[in-house]
Protein backbone atom coordinates (compact mmCIF):
# COMPACT_ATOMS: atom_id res chain seq x y z
CA UNK A 1 0.00 0.00 0.00
CA UNK A 2 1.55 3.50 -0.80
CA UNK A 3 2.57 5.73 2.01
CA UNK A 4 0.24 8.82 2.12
CA UNK A 5 1.78 11.87 0.90
CA UNK A 6 2.60 14.14 3.68
CA UNK A 7 0.72 17.15 5.09
CA UNK A 8 3.06 20.36 4.44
CA UNK A 9 2.40 23.78 5.80
CA UNK A 10 -0.08 25.19 2.94
CA UNK A 11 -2.18 22.09 3.50
CA UNK A 12 -2.55 23.03 7.30
CA UNK A 13 -2.86 26.70 6.31
CA UNK A 14 -5.88 25.94 3.88
CA UNK A 15 -7.67 23.41 5.94
CA UNK A 16 -7.39 25.62 9.49
CA UNK A 17 -7.41 29.37 8.26
CA UNK A 18 -8.11 30.29 12.23
CA UNK A 19 -5.69 28.08 13.69
CA UNK A 20 -2.67 28.43 15.15
CA UNK A 21 0.46 28.99 13.34
CA UNK A 22 2.82 27.03 14.90
CA UNK A 23 4.12 26.36 18.46
CA UNK A 24 7.26 29.18 19.11
CA UNK A 25 10.03 27.83 20.92
CA UNK A 26 10.89 30.76 23.47
CA UNK A 27 14.50 29.01 24.52
CA UNK A 28 16.16 30.96 22.09
CA UNK A 29 13.77 34.22 22.72
CA UNK A 30 14.40 35.40 26.46
CA UNK A 31 12.87 38.25 25.10
CA UNK A 32 9.79 36.95 24.05
CA UNK A 33 7.50 39.56 25.78
CA UNK A 34 8.87 42.59 25.04
CA UNK A 35 9.46 41.63 21.39
CA UNK A 36 5.99 40.77 21.13
CA UNK A 37 4.54 43.98 22.79
CA UNK A 38 7.21 45.72 19.91
CA UNK A 39 5.15 43.73 16.93
CA UNK A 40 2.11 45.07 17.94
CA UNK A 41 2.64 48.34 18.32
CA UNK A 42 4.38 47.78 14.80
CA UNK A 43 1.50 45.84 13.42
CA UNK A 44 -0.97 47.59 15.26
CA UNK A 45 -0.27 51.89 13.69
CA UNK A 46 -0.24 49.85 10.23
CA UNK A 47 -3.53 48.21 10.97
CA UNK A 48 -5.26 50.60 12.42
CA UNK A 49 -4.10 53.48 9.90
CA UNK A 50 -5.15 51.04 7.03
CA UNK A 51 -8.92 50.43 8.56
CA UNK A 52 -8.94 53.74 8.93
CA UNK A 53 -8.25 54.70 4.86
CA UNK A 54 -10.29 51.84 4.08
CA UNK A 55 -13.61 54.00 4.82
CA UNK A 56 -12.87 56.39 2.29
CA UNK A 57 -13.44 53.70 0.15
CA UNK A 58 -15.99 55.02 -2.73
CA UNK A 59 -16.26 58.19 -0.68
CA UNK A 60 -13.14 60.18 -1.77
CA UNK A 61 -13.60 63.20 -3.68
CA UNK A 62 -12.13 61.47 -6.96
CA UNK A 63 -11.63 58.02 -8.58
CA UNK A 64 -8.05 58.99 -8.93
CA UNK A 65 -7.69 59.77 -5.14
CA UNK A 66 -10.21 56.98 -3.86
CA UNK A 67 -7.41 54.32 -5.45
CA UNK A 68 -4.68 56.09 -3.86
CA UNK A 69 -6.06 55.69 -0.39
CA UNK A 70 -7.38 52.01 -1.02
CA UNK A 71 -3.80 50.86 -2.69
CA UNK A 72 -1.86 52.74 0.63
CA UNK A 73 -4.68 51.01 3.18
CA UNK A 74 -3.48 47.98 1.41
CA UNK A 75 0.28 48.32 1.72
CA UNK A 76 -0.80 49.19 5.34
CA UNK A 77 -2.79 45.98 5.94
CA UNK A 78 0.02 43.92 4.28
CA UNK A 79 2.62 44.99 6.44
CA UNK A 80 0.29 44.67 9.65
CA UNK A 81 -0.05 40.80 8.49
CA UNK A 82 3.36 40.27 8.43
CA UNK A 83 3.98 41.93 11.91
CA UNK A 84 1.13 40.39 13.55
CA UNK A 85 1.73 36.88 12.37
CA UNK A 86 5.52 37.02 14.06
CA UNK A 87 3.74 38.87 16.93
CA UNK A 88 1.78 35.06 17.60
CA UNK A 89 4.53 33.52 16.61
CA UNK A 90 6.48 35.07 19.33
CA UNK A 91 3.89 34.85 21.71
CA UNK A 92 3.80 31.31 21.09
CA UNK A 93 0.12 30.95 22.02
CA UNK A 94 -1.16 29.95 19.11
CA UNK A 95 -2.43 33.38 17.82
CA UNK A 96 -2.21 34.08 13.96
CA UNK A 97 -2.33 37.57 12.51
CA UNK A 98 -6.12 37.38 12.26
CA UNK A 99 -6.53 36.32 15.81
CA UNK A 100 -4.62 39.06 16.87
CA UNK A 101 -6.55 41.64 14.98
CA UNK A 102 -9.96 40.92 15.25
CA UNK A 103 -10.38 39.50 18.68
CA UNK A 104 -8.61 41.62 20.81
CA UNK A 105 -10.22 45.07 22.81
CA UNK A 106 -9.48 48.06 23.04
CA UNK A 107 -7.09 48.07 26.24
CA UNK A 108 -4.90 45.39 24.24
CA UNK A 109 -4.19 47.49 21.00
CA UNK A 110 -0.56 49.01 21.15
CA UNK A 111 -0.87 51.63 18.25
CA UNK A 112 -0.27 55.23 18.52
CA UNK A 113 -2.94 58.24 18.73
CA UNK A 114 -2.54 59.48 15.53
CA UNK A 115 -3.51 56.42 13.41
CA UNK A 116 -7.08 56.18 15.29
CA UNK A 117 -8.06 59.80 14.45
CA UNK A 118 -10.88 60.19 12.97
CA UNK A 119 -10.50 61.04 8.52
CA UNK A 120 -12.26 64.40 9.18
CA UNK A 121 -12.52 65.88 5.84
CA UNK A 122 -9.46 64.76 2.91
CA UNK A 123 -7.57 67.58 3.91
CA UNK A 124 -7.56 66.41 7.93
CA UNK A 125 -6.84 63.02 6.43
CA UNK A 126 -3.76 64.54 4.12
CA UNK A 127 -2.32 65.86 7.18
CA UNK A 128 -2.83 62.90 9.24
CA UNK A 129 -0.90 60.94 6.38
CA UNK A 130 1.82 63.57 6.02
CA UNK A 131 2.86 63.30 9.88
CA UNK A 132 2.93 59.29 10.13
CA UNK A 133 4.34 58.23 6.70
CA UNK A 134 6.83 61.00 6.94
CA UNK A 135 7.61 59.27 10.60
CA UNK A 136 7.26 56.08 9.08
CA UNK A 137 9.48 56.39 6.08
CA UNK A 138 12.42 57.44 9.10
CA UNK A 139 11.29 54.43 11.02
CA UNK A 140 11.45 51.46 8.42
CA UNK A 141 14.98 53.27 6.96
CA UNK A 142 16.33 52.47 10.25
CA UNK A 143 14.42 48.70 10.94
CA UNK A 144 16.17 47.64 7.71
CA UNK A 145 18.79 46.51 9.91
CA UNK A 146 17.09 45.74 12.80
CA UNK A 147 17.93 41.83 14.74
CA UNK A 148 14.66 40.88 14.07
CA UNK A 149 14.87 39.10 10.64
CA UNK A 150 10.75 39.25 10.02
CA UNK A 151 11.10 43.43 11.10
CA UNK A 152 14.17 44.15 8.67
CA UNK A 153 12.18 42.00 6.05
CA UNK A 154 8.77 43.65 5.91
CA UNK A 155 10.59 47.53 6.64
CA UNK A 156 12.93 46.73 3.71
CA UNK A 157 9.97 46.44 1.58
CA UNK A 158 7.96 49.06 3.03
CA UNK A 159 10.52 51.84 3.19
CA UNK A 160 9.61 51.73 -0.54
CA UNK A 161 5.86 51.73 -0.48
CA UNK A 162 5.92 54.68 2.29
CA UNK A 163 8.45 56.62 0.54
CA UNK A 164 5.50 56.78 -2.43
CA UNK A 165 2.74 57.38 1.00
CA UNK A 166 4.69 60.36 2.13
CA UNK A 167 5.24 61.80 -1.47
CA UNK A 168 1.30 61.38 -2.04
CA UNK A 169 0.69 63.09 1.35
CA UNK A 170 3.38 65.68 0.81
CA UNK A 171 2.25 66.98 -2.74
CA UNK A 172 -1.80 67.47 -1.69
CA UNK A 173 -1.01 69.52 1.71
CA UNK A 174 1.19 71.33 -0.75
CA UNK A 175 -1.45 71.73 -3.39
CA UNK A 176 -4.01 72.08 -0.30
CA UNK A 177 -1.81 74.40 1.54
CA UNK A 178 -1.04 76.11 -1.91
CA UNK A 179 -4.27 76.52 -3.53
CA UNK A 180 -7.71 78.40 -2.52
CA UNK A 181 -8.75 80.40 0.51
CA UNK A 182 -10.80 76.95 1.40
CA UNK A 183 -8.38 74.39 0.60
CA UNK A 184 -5.98 76.55 2.58
CA UNK A 185 -8.24 76.81 5.76
CA UNK A 186 -8.66 72.77 5.43
CA UNK A 187 -5.18 71.81 5.50
CA UNK A 188 -4.26 74.17 8.62
CA UNK A 189 -7.30 73.12 10.27
CA UNK A 190 -6.40 69.59 9.87
CA UNK A 191 -2.27 69.89 10.46
CA UNK A 192 -3.48 71.55 13.83
CA UNK A 193 -5.89 69.08 14.73
CA UNK A 194 -3.32 66.37 14.49
CA UNK A 195 -0.07 67.91 15.90
CA UNK A 196 -0.65 67.24 18.89
CA UNK A 197 -0.05 63.56 18.35
CA UNK A 198 3.14 63.43 16.74
CA UNK A 199 5.30 63.42 20.02
CA UNK A 200 3.71 60.02 20.50
CA UNK A 201 5.66 58.69 18.09
CA UNK A 202 9.12 59.74 19.59
CA UNK A 203 8.45 58.99 22.72
CA UNK A 204 10.96 56.38 24.22
CA UNK A 205 9.57 54.31 27.21
CA UNK A 206 11.22 51.48 28.73
CA UNK A 207 10.07 49.09 25.92
CA UNK A 208 11.09 51.19 23.54
CA UNK A 209 14.78 51.19 25.11
CA UNK A 210 15.10 47.79 25.62
CA UNK A 211 14.33 47.00 22.20
CA UNK A 212 16.53 49.91 20.49
CA UNK A 213 19.50 48.40 22.97
CA UNK A 214 18.99 45.18 21.72
CA UNK A 215 19.02 46.11 18.03
CA UNK A 216 15.81 44.99 17.51
CA UNK A 217 14.30 48.30 17.11
CA UNK A 218 15.41 51.73 16.92
CA UNK A 219 16.59 55.14 18.97
CA UNK A 220 12.55 57.02 17.77
CA UNK A 221 14.03 60.25 19.77
CA UNK A 222 17.28 60.45 17.42
CA UNK A 223 14.80 60.36 14.54
CA UNK A 224 13.27 63.78 15.38
CA UNK A 225 15.41 66.97 14.02
CA UNK A 226 15.35 64.55 10.66
CA UNK A 227 11.49 64.75 11.13
CA UNK A 228 11.05 68.37 11.98
CA UNK A 229 13.09 69.25 8.93
CA UNK A 230 11.01 67.00 6.01
CA UNK A 231 7.90 68.42 7.84
CA UNK A 232 9.01 71.77 7.86
CA UNK A 233 9.99 71.55 4.06
CA UNK A 234 6.64 70.91 2.83
CA UNK A 235 4.84 73.26 4.97
CA UNK A 236 7.02 75.73 3.96
CA UNK A 237 6.43 74.54 -0.19
CA UNK A 238 2.65 74.81 0.90
CA UNK A 239 3.15 78.23 2.40
CA UNK A 240 1.82 77.03 5.66
CA UNK A 241 2.79 77.80 9.23
CA UNK A 242 4.05 74.95 11.40
CA UNK A 243 1.05 74.65 14.16
CA UNK A 244 1.33 75.83 17.13
CA UNK A 245 2.60 73.58 19.78
CA UNK A 246 0.18 71.90 21.95
CA UNK A 247 0.32 69.90 25.34
CA UNK A 248 1.21 66.29 23.63
CA UNK A 249 -1.14 63.25 24.36
CA UNK A 250 0.49 60.11 25.05
CA UNK A 251 -0.55 56.60 26.35
CA UNK A 252 -1.39 54.41 23.15
CA UNK A 253 1.67 52.49 23.37
CA UNK A 254 0.38 51.10 26.53
CA UNK A 255 -3.49 50.66 25.64
CA UNK A 256 -4.33 54.01 26.69
CA UNK A 257 -6.71 55.44 23.50
CA UNK A 258 -8.92 58.02 22.44
CA UNK A 259 -12.66 57.45 22.04
CA UNK A 260 -12.52 56.34 18.71
CA UNK A 261 -10.65 53.18 18.52
CA UNK A 262 -13.57 51.26 20.00
CA UNK A 263 -15.57 52.74 17.66
CA UNK A 264 -12.72 51.33 14.58
CA UNK A 265 -12.95 48.19 16.18
CA UNK A 266 -16.44 47.61 16.71
CA UNK A 267 -16.70 48.45 12.54
CA UNK A 268 -13.38 46.41 11.86
CA UNK A 269 -14.57 43.48 14.39
CA UNK A 270 -18.11 43.13 13.63
CA UNK A 271 -18.04 39.83 11.57
CA UNK A 272 -15.15 37.78 12.68
CA UNK A 273 -16.20 38.16 16.44
CA UNK A 274 -20.67 37.63 15.53
CA UNK A 275 -19.23 34.81 13.19
CA UNK A 276 -16.42 33.28 14.67
CA UNK A 277 -16.45 29.76 11.90
CA UNK A 278 -16.42 32.54 9.19
CA UNK A 279 -13.69 32.25 6.75
CA UNK A 280 -13.02 33.43 3.46
CA UNK B 1 26.06 16.48 -7.43
CA UNK B 2 25.80 20.70 -8.43
CA UNK B 3 24.67 19.53 -12.01
CA UNK B 4 22.02 16.74 -10.66
CA UNK B 5 20.63 19.39 -8.87
CA UNK B 6 20.47 21.81 -11.76
CA UNK B 7 19.03 19.17 -13.98
CA UNK B 8 16.06 18.45 -11.36
CA UNK B 9 15.38 22.13 -10.62
CA UNK B 10 15.08 22.59 -14.41
CA UNK B 11 11.41 21.58 -14.81
CA UNK B 12 10.41 22.74 -12.04
CA UNK B 13 11.36 25.67 -13.73
CA UNK B 14 9.74 24.90 -16.70
CA UNK B 15 6.44 24.32 -14.78
CA UNK B 16 6.92 27.60 -12.79
CA UNK B 17 6.69 29.09 -15.99
CA UNK B 18 3.67 28.14 -17.01
CA UNK B 19 1.91 29.97 -13.90
CA UNK B 20 0.77 32.99 -15.02
CA UNK B 21 0.39 36.62 -12.45
CA UNK B 22 -3.21 36.79 -11.88
CA UNK B 23 -3.63 40.20 -12.57
CA UNK B 24 -1.21 40.48 -15.57
CA UNK B 25 -1.76 37.44 -17.22
CA UNK B 26 0.56 37.67 -20.28
CA UNK B 27 3.31 37.51 -17.83
CA UNK B 28 4.50 34.19 -15.97
CA UNK B 29 6.00 34.52 -12.46
CA UNK B 30 9.23 33.68 -13.19
CA UNK B 31 8.95 36.79 -16.26
CA UNK B 32 7.87 38.69 -13.26
CA UNK B 33 11.23 37.98 -11.12
CA UNK B 34 9.12 36.73 -7.82
CA UNK B 35 10.52 33.18 -8.18
CA UNK B 36 13.99 33.67 -6.19
CA UNK B 37 15.07 30.24 -6.21
CA UNK B 38 14.24 26.51 -7.01
CA UNK B 39 15.87 23.52 -5.79
CA UNK B 40 14.47 19.73 -5.83
CA UNK B 41 13.51 20.68 -2.27
CA UNK B 42 11.65 23.82 -2.74
CA UNK B 43 10.23 27.33 -4.37
CA UNK B 44 11.24 30.27 -2.81
CA UNK B 45 9.14 33.09 -4.36
CA UNK B 46 8.75 36.80 -2.97
CA UNK B 47 5.73 39.10 -3.06
CA UNK B 48 5.94 42.23 -5.08
CA UNK B 49 4.25 44.05 -2.73
CA UNK B 50 3.50 43.69 1.01
CA UNK B 51 -0.22 43.78 0.79
CA UNK B 52 -0.56 42.37 -2.80
CA UNK B 53 -3.67 40.34 -2.95
CA UNK B 54 -2.65 38.26 -5.80
CA UNK B 55 0.51 36.86 -3.54
CA UNK B 56 -1.84 34.29 -2.16
CA UNK B 57 -3.40 33.66 -5.47
CA UNK B 58 0.34 33.09 -6.95
CA UNK B 59 1.44 30.51 -3.73
CA UNK B 60 -2.31 28.76 -4.97
CA UNK B 61 -1.39 28.80 -8.22
CA UNK B 62 2.02 27.58 -7.76
CA UNK B 63 1.01 24.90 -5.81
CA UNK B 64 -1.71 23.51 -8.00
CA UNK B 65 0.73 23.39 -10.69
CA UNK B 66 3.67 21.53 -8.92
CA UNK B 67 0.81 19.46 -7.78
CA UNK B 68 -0.10 18.20 -11.84
CA UNK B 69 3.18 17.90 -12.51
CA UNK B 70 3.63 15.63 -9.91
CA UNK B 71 6.10 17.39 -7.71
CA UNK B 72 3.99 17.19 -4.97
CA UNK B 73 7.11 17.00 -2.48
CA UNK B 74 8.40 20.47 -3.11
CA UNK B 75 7.78 22.71 -0.61
CA UNK B 76 6.49 26.24 -1.16
CA UNK B 77 9.10 28.78 1.22
CA UNK B 78 8.13 33.05 1.20
CA UNK B 79 10.84 35.32 1.74
CA UNK B 80 10.78 39.06 2.14
CA UNK B 81 14.25 39.91 1.99
CA UNK B 82 15.98 40.73 -0.34
CA UNK B 83 13.04 43.08 -1.26
CA UNK B 84 11.48 42.72 -5.25
CA UNK B 85 12.20 45.11 -7.26
CA UNK B 86 10.93 45.64 -10.78
CA UNK B 87 14.25 45.67 -11.66
CA UNK B 88 14.06 41.76 -11.63
CA UNK B 89 11.21 41.68 -14.55
CA UNK B 90 12.69 39.86 -17.39
CA UNK B 91 13.41 41.50 -20.68
CA UNK B 92 11.12 39.12 -22.44
CA UNK B 93 8.32 40.02 -19.49
CA UNK B 94 8.91 43.67 -20.46
CA UNK B 95 8.36 43.55 -23.56
CA UNK B 96 5.28 41.21 -23.14
CA UNK B 97 3.61 43.94 -20.37
CA UNK B 98 4.22 46.82 -23.22
CA UNK B 99 2.28 44.45 -25.84
CA UNK B 100 -0.32 43.48 -23.19
CA UNK B 101 -0.72 47.89 -23.07
CA UNK B 102 1.34 48.23 -19.78
CA UNK B 103 4.19 50.45 -19.96
CA UNK B 104 6.89 48.65 -18.32
CA UNK B 105 8.96 50.54 -15.45
CA UNK B 106 12.28 52.06 -15.96
CA UNK B 107 14.20 55.17 -15.33
CA UNK B 108 13.73 57.02 -18.52
CA UNK B 109 10.81 59.23 -20.01
CA UNK B 110 7.59 56.40 -19.64
CA UNK B 111 6.63 55.85 -23.67
CA UNK B 112 2.83 54.98 -24.37
CA UNK B 113 2.27 51.42 -24.74
CA UNK B 114 0.09 52.55 -28.51
CA UNK B 115 1.65 54.80 -29.95
CA UNK B 116 5.28 55.13 -28.65
CA UNK B 117 5.10 58.50 -27.74
CA UNK B 118 7.10 59.85 -24.84
CA UNK B 119 4.85 62.72 -24.32
CA UNK B 120 3.41 61.19 -21.44
CA UNK B 121 1.67 62.49 -17.82
CA UNK B 122 0.84 61.21 -14.39
CA UNK B 123 -2.72 60.76 -13.69
CA UNK B 124 -2.87 59.00 -10.74
CA UNK B 125 -0.08 57.77 -8.74
CA UNK B 126 -1.90 54.65 -8.20
CA UNK B 127 -3.70 52.31 -10.49
CA UNK B 128 -6.00 49.30 -10.82
CA UNK B 129 -3.54 46.92 -8.73
CA UNK B 130 -0.67 48.11 -6.16
CA UNK B 131 2.21 48.21 -8.72
CA UNK B 132 0.99 49.83 -11.57
CA UNK B 133 0.25 54.05 -11.81
CA UNK B 134 -2.54 55.20 -14.48
CA UNK B 135 -0.53 57.63 -17.45
CA UNK B 136 -1.84 59.15 -20.46
CA UNK B 137 -0.45 59.82 -23.67
CA UNK B 138 -0.69 63.38 -24.97
CA UNK B 139 -0.28 62.93 -28.26
CA UNK B 140 -2.79 60.03 -28.63
CA UNK B 141 -4.61 60.86 -26.23
CA UNK B 142 -5.46 57.07 -24.38
CA UNK B 143 -4.77 56.24 -21.19
CA UNK B 144 -2.61 53.26 -19.85
CA UNK B 145 -1.23 51.53 -17.01
CA UNK B 146 2.65 51.84 -15.89
CA UNK B 147 4.31 49.13 -14.23
CA UNK B 148 5.47 51.56 -11.23
CA UNK B 149 9.51 51.51 -10.52
CA UNK B 150 9.92 49.50 -7.38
Amino acid sequence: MPALPPIRPEDERCAAKDGPHGAFDPRGEPEGPALFGYLLRLGDDSLILGQRLGEWCGHAPSVEVDLSLANMALDLIGQATHFLNRAGEVEGKGRDGDRLAFHRDVLDYRNCWLVEQPNGDFAQTMARQLFFSTWQKLLCARLVSSAEPTIAGVAEKAVKEVTYHQELAAQWVIRLGDGTEESRRRIEDGLAWNWRFVPELFEMDDLASFMAERGIGVDLAAMRPDYDAQIAAVLAEATLEPPADQRPILGGRRGHHSEHLGHLLAAMQFLPRTYPDAVW
Amino acid sequence: MKADLIDEAGPIWQVLEGVCDPEIPVVSIVELGIVRSVDPERVVLTPTYTGCPATQVIERDVRAALDAAGYRHVRIETILSPAWTSDWITPVGREKLRAYGIAPPGRRAVACPQCGSTSTEEISRFGSTPCKALWRCRDCAEPFDLFKCH
